[in-house]
Parts: structure tokens; sequence; C-alpha cells
């Protein structure tokens, strides 16, 4: 038995209403606890900001295109690298860290559990190979399959139940956390050269809409009562004038709440700060945050991950394979595509968002604006798409400028002269304080991920997932103090992953002890009709043998099964 | 200027890393703290004074540092990288990767200079007194940006891929040059007194090179512009223009002289 007490910590809950105030924290083994021994090691945190493990809901940290990314990407290493230490391997990449690397940066900002947020089924495999290697943090991994052709199948012949046994058999054989649509049925539509730049532009051959895909899907997942709703990148990402495709997508699924309580949300749009483009080309190319953060105010059945960018250089990589071809037309830097059978396809294009051009800098200004115009911060949350938009290690930066308006007017005075006409930025004074960030970097995004009573909380019963930060929120003051609130997110003073201290000062001291977070929905649900159709593709179709697909057990890095009630 | 000189110890060694044989890295130390300074073998670490002895004075600016190494180091990696100011000068020939991402200051090779001398360098001056190795001024392995600014000057021959996908800077070579001199060059100079051998320019969108002597084989994708005349180190040349490569749209200008 251990037992830690983090003492006299300013405490940031929002869960339980905490709100800076001075509290201890009691851990016994990997849970907090009411009280601890006289013996507990004690960690004074006084003059501290104390807050429960940071959530990254959405990030690219591992998997085939994120190998990808690091084998075409040589120079990305180039002076990032990091010795051997006594815990920690050797590693580097400054936007495609390797896993060990991802772990180490991660934890040191606190964070203790980071999603996969794109898994191509067929290659499940290689994905949690890589996560097993991702020491310190939680994990899990988002099942792609809103380009799946048994799924438009089901969807097309109107087959509700076999679409859902059939989610069900493919979250356990991939062993995913949620349904996870990347441009639905665009990236199979990139398999003949085309797209679905609408959510009524039907895929070819299959004959559906992603409009449907969507709705389909969803009413899939809420059948099944999984623990997180779907989650969607939608159509038409990142082209001038992609709005009305996100408040199209948004339409479909208004005023539909979620069967399972333990969250709010129905769909989670994934990096919408490049869904929220006006203008017709990149001439006239603008904000319209503020259009979709009020639909997003309007709809308390959905959320957001912004997807900032952070202006660096990066890597681009997704399962929107026409997107990366266009991007790669744009800047005609390397690219690699990918196409996976019957699943989705993928691209990887290098990208730099130099402050030098004006699209950068309004890409820039909208992720912040649509982060400070959404009311309720539990509805969006901090992610960058790593590394699409930029590298995770730039959160502490984003939270500095989420803080300080004087920090954003001050970027913004450096960026392209056309910017502030383009972006609303300069005129938003509303700043975050750490009980809003805690929303948006823990109790929402575990709220979201209906893990709001194990994770993203300091709460008698949760995981004892703590982050105790070098700033003191009475003394100093983050709105004239970006810099000081960037240096202190970047490295905690203590950062406990499941009871295990895993980071003191900055500096990784502890092996960990990580977990994979996966669900089993296939109780009640299966139908052997839809294991016939399964076994059929499989002969037709796949390079591989149906026995020979699903991730057996002993590839999940110590594997934390959720299964859901039969609703 | 203040001079340090490091003399090779007669010592064996495979091959060794000193990326911190700057004038940078040495200004202001005295020379016990010059000896103990990081030098790699493999992924053992040991000190330059285990290889070289020591001797001189340095001076707290490194614009008035002045270091020579004092005889042939063909198997020593990395010499004068990231230097940024003063002067370095070996007496003899050096391994890869010399004057890497230099910046600034002057890098002087009395012989030979091993492959990627100069890689993606972006200001300061190297002189190669011998022969150059292939990927001279080149890129780092699979960046798009290679040598920025700065200029080379190579006596003797260089190798295969010199200036690879350069953006700035100047390259001069006074001897022959192997095959895909400015290979993805997108900016920069390269001349060539000599004779380049195949394939020059392959793949350049921008930037010039100047040929003196023969070309071996041509890629397809330059075409014939127009005669013109173009002086170089105050001799009057006259030259045929070519733009390429045109397989990559590109505005690439290859002055050729046919000598």
């Amino acid at each position: 038995m251990s037992e830690i007490l983090v003492k006299n910590g300013y405490v940031y809950d929002p869960k339980n209403g905490v709100h800076g105030d001075v509290m201890d924290i009691a851990i016994r083994d990997d849970k907090i606890v009411d009280k601890v021994s006289p013996n507990a090691k004690v960690i004074d945190a006084s003059g501290k900001v104390v807050m429960a493990g940071g959530i990254d809901i959405h990030a690219h940290v591992a998997g085939p295109k994120v190998n990808v990314g690091r084998n075409m990407r040589p120079e990305d290493k180039l002076f990032n690298t990091s010795k051997r230490g006594k815990f920690t391997r050797s590693g580097g990449g400054f936007s495609v860290p390797s896993v060990f690397e991802t772990g180490y940066v991660y934890s040191r900002m606190g964070y203790t559990q980071v999603n996969e947020a794109a898994m191509p089924p067929l290659l499940a495999r290689h994905t949690h190979e890589e996560m097993a290697d991702t020491p310190l943090i939680d994990q899990s991994a988002y099942t792609l399959l809103g380009n799946n052709w048994l799924v438009m199948e089901y969807i097309k012949r109107g087959e509700k139940d076999k679409l859902k046994a059939f989610v069900a058999w493919m979250l356990k054989a991939t062993k995913g956390y949620c349904v996870k649509l990347v441009n639905p049925g665009g990236s199979e539509a990139w398999g003949w050269g085309m797209n679905c730049v609408n959510v009524s532009d039907p895929v070819p051959y299959f004959d559906v809409m992603p409009s449907e895909i969507i709705s389909g899907l969803a009413e899939a997942n809420e059948a099944l009562n999984l623990p997180t709703s779907i989650h969607l990148h939608p159509n038409n990402l990142g082209h001038p004038g992609n709005y009305q495709t996100t408040l199209d997508s948004i339409k479909l699924l208004e005023g539909i709440l979620p069967k399972n309580g333990k969250r709010d949300q129905v769909i989670n749009f994934a990096h919408m700060q490049f869904h929220s483009y006006g203008g017709t080309t990149w001439k006239d190319f603008e904000t319209e945050a503020q259009t979709i953060a009020d639909s997003i105010n309007k709809n308390k059945n959905m959320t957001v991950d912004v997807g900032f960018v952070t202006l660096d250089e990066t890597t681009t990589m997704t399962a929107d394979g026409p997107m990366e071809f266009y991007l790669h037309n744009t800047n005609h830097l390397k690219w690699a595509n990918a196409d996976i059978e019957l699943e989705t396809a993928a691209g990887v294009v290098p990208y730099v968002y130099s402050p030098k051009i004006s699209v950068c800098g309004i890409q820039w200004a909208i992720g912040l604006e649509l982060a400070l115009l959404i009311d309720d911060p539990m509805q969006a949350f901090i992610t960058t798409d790593h590394p699409n938009a930029g590298p995770f290690r730039r959160y502490p930066r984003i939270i500095s400028w989420l803080m300080s308006n004087q920090a954003r007017l001050d970027r913004l005075e450096t960026l392209h002269k056309v910017v502030p006409d383009r972006v609303a930025i300069g005129g938003i004074s509303r700043v975050f304080d750490f009980y809003d960030i805690a929303k948006m970097t823990r109790a929402g995004p575990a709220r979201a991920l209906g893990l709001g009573d194990m994770k993203g909380h300091l709460g008698v019963g949760a995981d004892a997932d703590v982050a105790i930060y070098n700033y003191n929120p009475k003394t100093m003051d983050p709105t004239t103090d970006p810099a000081g609130i960037e240096k202190a997110f970047t490295n905690t003073a203590y950062t406990i992953k499941g009871g295990d201290i895993v980071v003191i000062d900055g500096e990784v001291v502890s092996k960990g002890n990580k977990r994979t977070i996966w669900v089993d929905a296939t109780n009640g649900a299966m139908d052997p009709a839809v294991m016939d159709d399964i076994e059929k593709k499989f002969l037709r179709f796949y390079s591989v043998t149906k026995n020979n697909y699903p991730v057996q057990d002993e590839y999940v890095a110590r594997g934390l099964v959720i299964k859901p009630e039969v609703v | 200027m203040k001079k340090i000189t490091l003399r090779p110890k007669d010592k064996e060694y495979m091959f060794l890393d000193a990326d911190n044989v700057t004038p940078d890295n040495f200004a202001g130390k005295t020379l016990d703290e010059v000896r103990a300074v990081e030098i790699y073998e493999g992924n053992r670490t040991y000190a330059l004074g285990d290889y070289f002895d020591v001797i001189g004075e340095t001076d707290p600016d490194p614009n008035e540092v002045g270091v020579v190494i004092d005889g042939s180091i063909p198997k020593v990696k990395y010499i004068g990288m990231k230097m940024s100011a003063g002067k370095l000068l070996v007496k003899g020939s050096v391994g890869m990767y010399a004057g890497g991402w230099m910046t600034g200051g002057r890098l002087r090779i009395n012989g030979d200079a091993g492959a990627y001398a100069g890689i993606a360098m972006e200001g300061g001056e190297v002189v190669i007194d011998g022969n150059a190795g292939d990927y001279l001024g080149a890129n780092y392995r699979g960046d798009w940006r290679g040598m920025k600014g700065g200029k080379i000057v190579v006596s003797g021959n260089a190798g295969s891929d010199i200036g690879e996908a350069m953006v700035g800077g100047e390259i001069v070579v006074k001897g022959n040059a192997d095959l895909q001199a400015g290979i993805h060059a997108h900016g920069g100079k390269i001349v060539i007194e000599g004779d380049a051998e195949s394939r020059v320019g392959a793949q350049m969108t921008k930037g010039e090179i100047i040929v003196l002597g023969k070309i071996g084989y041509w890629l397809p994708g330059f075409i014939y512009k127009k005669d013109d005349q173009i002086e170089y180190d105050g001799t009057q040349y006259a030259v045929k223009v070519y733009q390429g490569d045109l397989g990559e749209g590109g505005k690439g200008k290859l002055y050729y002289a046919e000598a």
C-alpha cells in the first residue's frame, strides 16, 4: 500500500466545484481517497496550482500514419533529440516525436491520458504496439468507421441492427474506444479520385450521403450506449467557406440527446478550427468562428475540440486522403498517401504555419476565437489536432494565449498586415482562469469521453492522476505573465499518474503504469448474419483473413475494458 | 586575433564527432576548459584533450578566436559545425560535415573535405584547398531547404549532388563536379569552372548554375533560351542560357560556356 498526501495546494476541480481553494488531496494506491495515514508521503503544494491529470481528447500519437510521418521527416528530429536518462530512453522529433518521447513530454506537461484520434482497423495491431511503447500515459484509440464498406452498405439498406452489431464487433476486434468518422464518405470517394465536400454529396458506387453516415453511426453509437459519442472530423476540412458544410453537419444531430447519462453530447466535432472558415478563396479567406460558436452555444448536446494553430513547422497527417493531396498541391512539399483497403485512406504532408503568411495568421486567430466565443468551456477542449495544427508540446503556449488578452494582442501585432481585418480576435477581451483551463483540459474531455467519474477530477474514488504546477495564483497574474504560464505548464512540479509519482520538477522519475482503455459492447448485440457478411468481405476483398484480423489481448498494454450496459 | 592550436595526438580511433570544435565554443575558455570540451567516439563521450594537444590562447570574443588544427584529421567529423564567428584553419584534410549549419566566420581546409561539407550552411565562408566530397553545400536528408547563404570555394574537384536543394548562397568549384550538381535547387548560385558530369540541375526550380567546362549527359527538362555574355571573375564568357528543370515547371537558369 502506498500513500501520498498533496498538501495545501490551490486546487482547481470543476467537477466538484473546487475553485482554487487550499486543500489537501489524499491518495492511496491508484485512487484518490478521503484521508491517509500519518505515514503517507507528503508533497508540499503550497503556492502551487493543483489539478487532475490532463486529458488530450484528440491527438495523433500512435499508428501507421504517425510512423509514416516519422519516416518521411528525418529533418524533424535534427537537433531535436534527447539522451537516455535513468528512467527514460533516448528519443526525438519536434512535430512527430518517437513514442517514448511522446509519453515523457505529455507527462511533463501534467497530462495523464492521451487518446489516439484515428486508428485504421486493419492496422489496429500496429497502433496498439506503439501505444504499448508510449510510457506513463493512459491511452485509447478511436476506430475509423466513417468510410467502411459494410457501414455504408448497412446504412444504404437501412439495416440498423446489423450496423449496430458490426460497430460493436469492430470496436472489439480493434480494441478501440470510440466510433470515429473522418471525412465520412469522402475518403472512400478518394479511391475514385473524388471527394465529398458537402454532407449531401453521394459516395460513388455506395450511393449513400455523408449525412446518412453521420446520422446512422450516431444512432448505432447511442443504441449501443457507448461511453463516448461519435467523434466527427467533418467533410471539407480546411477550405475557405467550409463553415456551411460544418453548419449542415451540426444540423444533423440537433435536439438528439444521449442515452448515456455520463455525458452530455451526441457528437464531438474534431479540430473545429479547421471547419470554421469563411470567404470563397484563400484571397478573401476570413473567420466564421462566431457563426460556428453561436451554433455550438445553441446545441448543448455537442462538444468540440478546437485544434489551435500554433504557428509552427509541423507535419499534417489525417485519414482524409483527398485533403492531404490538396494540401500537397498548395505547398508542393513531400506527400505520402495510403489506402487502407475497405476502410479508409490517409495522407501525410509537412506544413509550415508561417506567421508571415496571412492565411496562417487567420487560422491562428480562428482557433482562439472559437474557444473564447463558446460560452461553456465544458464544450470546447484544448487540442492542436496534434500534429496537424501544431505539436502538442505547444499546449502551454495556447493556455497562455487563452489566459492573457495582452499575449494575444502582442502576437497579433507580429502577423501579416491583413490578419486584423479578417479576424475578430482583437476585439475579444475574455480571458480564462485556471478553473476554465481545468474544464478545457480535464473535466470537459473526461465527461465527453464518458469517463467523468474515473478521470478529470480530484474527488474521492477518482483515479489518482494529479498535476501540480509551479504557479501561485494569488501572487502571480496570468493576464500579464504569459511567459510564466507557459513555463509552469511545460514542466510540472509533480505529475502523479495512477498513484505513482512520474515527474518531479520536469524530470521523469518513473517508468509509470500506463493503461489502454477500450470498449467491448458486443454483449447482446451480435448477429450471425453480420458475422456472415464480415466473413464474406474478408474472403472476397481483404488482403488478410478474418482470423488474422482482430487484435489479440496480448497486444493491449494493461488493458482496461469498459462494457456498456445493454439498454 | 588570438590563436589556439589543436595538434592531433598519435592515437587510434574509429571516427570522432567534433561538433564542439568552433571558435564560438572556445571563446573565453582557458586551455584546460578547452581540453575538457566534449568529443564523441560512437556513443561514448571523451575530452578533446584525449585526442589533441591544446596550446595557445583564446579571446572572450569569438570574432577574435582563431582555431588551428595542426594536422590532417580525415576521420574527425562536424569540425566547425554551427560556427558563427572567428576563424578555423585545418592544415590537412577533414572528415564529413565540416562547416555544417555554419552561420558566419571562416573555415579553411588545406586538404580535402569529406562529404556534406557546408551542409545547410546559412552564412560565412568555407574554403577547401583540396577536393570536396559528395553533397557539398547540400541539405540535411529529407529537408527541402538546403544551403541558405554564405560561400563555399573548392580549389579541386567536388563530388555528386553538390548544392542539393540550395535556396541561397554560392558554391564555386574550380575543378570538376560529379553528377547532379544543383539537384532540387530553389535558389542560390553554383559555378563549376571545370566539367560537370551528367544531369546538372535535376528538378531545380530556381537559382543559377554556371558551367564553364563541358556537361556530360543533359536532362531533357532544359530548354535553350538565348545566347548571352556573362562576366565571371573578371573574364567575359559567351554562354548559352538554358531554363529548367521543366519537369518541375522550373525557372532555374543554366549558363553553359562549352569551353
